[in-house]
């Protein structure tokens, strides 16, 4: 469970939330609401320990995020606005790179069948420039299926997708919900899950 | 152990990939290097002895500047595609994956200036005992190079103009290396012995290997908040 305690986050001279508090218990997810420039980005890099937050803390299972951070990390699945893609390499590389970074030692055929599953059959082999903005996002949604982890935060999953694309990662989501897991996500399109949480910021 | 290497080995090998699909840019510091060293020859004349005591310094000098040319593109591409932030929220030691980094760096930039240096030096006349402490030098000292200069790449990453303030950063830490490495040879020359100037660049190349990937860590963190 992730819980957040009176929460401000400050920019240079502007702060742009005070006091935001909530909890995400197991099997739920929550969404984050506001307008461009609310801070959404800037909370779900607190909620992932990327940035220190002006006053407030955040737990993950009783402990702050600094306490173990490679527990918590072992926990998280991260998928920020850029998400880490090399151009010159291709979907299949690029992705058992980061696996491998991250201490999961990478099965080129699960690795496959992820792509696959996100619709990019014969891309596998193909350098990441040539690929158009939706196959990138898909190859980076891939590490979904490869990686597992009980919190997922998602930046905009949804940009860019086409509508198969988008079924398939709110199936995902909910079985990711379903197997007891938590996910926080933000965007701006309409997209079906379950009833869960929100945040406005 | 192996298990505790793993992330290591990992970043090396990414790097190492990324380079191969990048040649050019291995090329260029190479030849960089290359260049710098044969212009001295050329600006200074067929004076053979003034050559053999140039010689030393001139490698030493092509070998930091040319490290300096690879030290931007260290981590500044992996900042704006966020691979440092996925590497920062890895399960795995966020250290031991820049000292991958670092390794890949020297091995890419460092590694082909030593292997290279003995050819060069015979054209400044060095006879094959000097050529030998200098390449002895040069493979205790480039590491330090690249170790030093990760933790200013990761200090100067994200600032604008951050090239310039960098060899600004970098160049002066890169003294004592350069003293001992260039030292060497001249002080087996005068019959001193190089012993001693290698033992002390080999302290501090210890020296870095412990501290450097460490502060360099802590440098990348603050630039990622």
């Amino acid at each position: 469970m992730l819980s957040v305690s009176h929460l401000t986050c400050q920019r240079g001279e502007r702060v742009l939330f005070r006091d935001l508090s909530f909890a995400l218990p197991a099997g739920q997810w929550l969404q984050v609401a506001g307008a461009n420039g609310a801070g959404k980005t800037s909370l779900l890099r607190i909620l992932a320990g990327l940035s220190e937050p002006a006053a407030g803390q955040v737990t993950w299972n009783g402990q702050g995020l600094r306490k173990d951070r490679a527990a918590f990390h072992a926990d998280l699945l991260y998928l920020g606005h850029q998400g880490a893609l090399k151009e010159e390499l291709t979907p299949l590389e690029n992705l058992a790179l980061s696996l491998g970074m991250e201490g999961f030692p990478p099965d080129e055929a699960k690795v496959t069948e992820a792509l696959h599953r996100f619709g990019l059959q014969g891309r596998e082999m193909l350098p990441a420039r040539y690929l158009s903005a939706g196959q990138r996002r898909r190859v980076l949604l891939s590490r979904l299926l490869l990686r597992p982890a009980p919190l997922w935060i998602l930046d905009e999953p949804f940009t860019a997708l086409d509508v198969h694309a988008v079924a398939t990662l709110c199936q995902l989501i909910e079985n990711h919900l379903a197997a007891g897991g938590s996910a926080i996500l933000t965007s701006h399109q309409t997209f079906s899950l379950p009833a869960g949480l929100s945040v406005t910021l | 152990m192996s298990g505790f290497l793993t992330p290591f080995r990992q970043a090396v090998r990414r790097d190492l990939l990324l380079a191969a699909r990048h040649k050019t840019e291995v090329i260029t510091a190479l030849f960089f290097f290359v260049i710098v060293v044969n212009l001295l020859p050329l600006g200074i004349g067929p004076d053979a002895d003034l050559l053999r005591k140039i010689a030393p310094g001139a490698l030493w000098i092509g070998a930091l500047l040319a490290t300096l040319l690879g030290l931007q593109r260290l981590f500044a591409p992996d900042h704006q595609d966020g691979t440092l932030e996925q590497m920062a929220l890895s399960p795995q030691s966020f250290t031991l994956l820049i000292a991958g980094k670092i390794m890949a760096h020297w091995l890419v930039s460092g590694l082909p200036v030593v292997l290279i240096a003995p050819l060069l030096g015979v054209q400044f006349d060095l006879p094959a005992r000097s050529l030998g402490i200098l390449t002895l030098s040069l493979l205790l000292g480039t590491p330090i190079l690249s170790l030093i200069g990760a933790v200013g790449a990761a200090l100067t990453l994200g600032v604008r103009g951050s090239g310039v303030l960098l060899s600004l950063l970098i160049l002066p830490l890169y003294i004592p290396a350069l003293i001992f490495g260039a030292g060497a040879v001249e002080a087996d020359l005068a019959g001193l012995g190089f012993e001693g100037h290698l033992s002390l660049l080999g302290a501090l190349l210890l020296a870095c290997t412990v501290f450097a990937p460490w502060v360099t860590t802590v440098a990348l963190r603050v630039a990622l908040e």
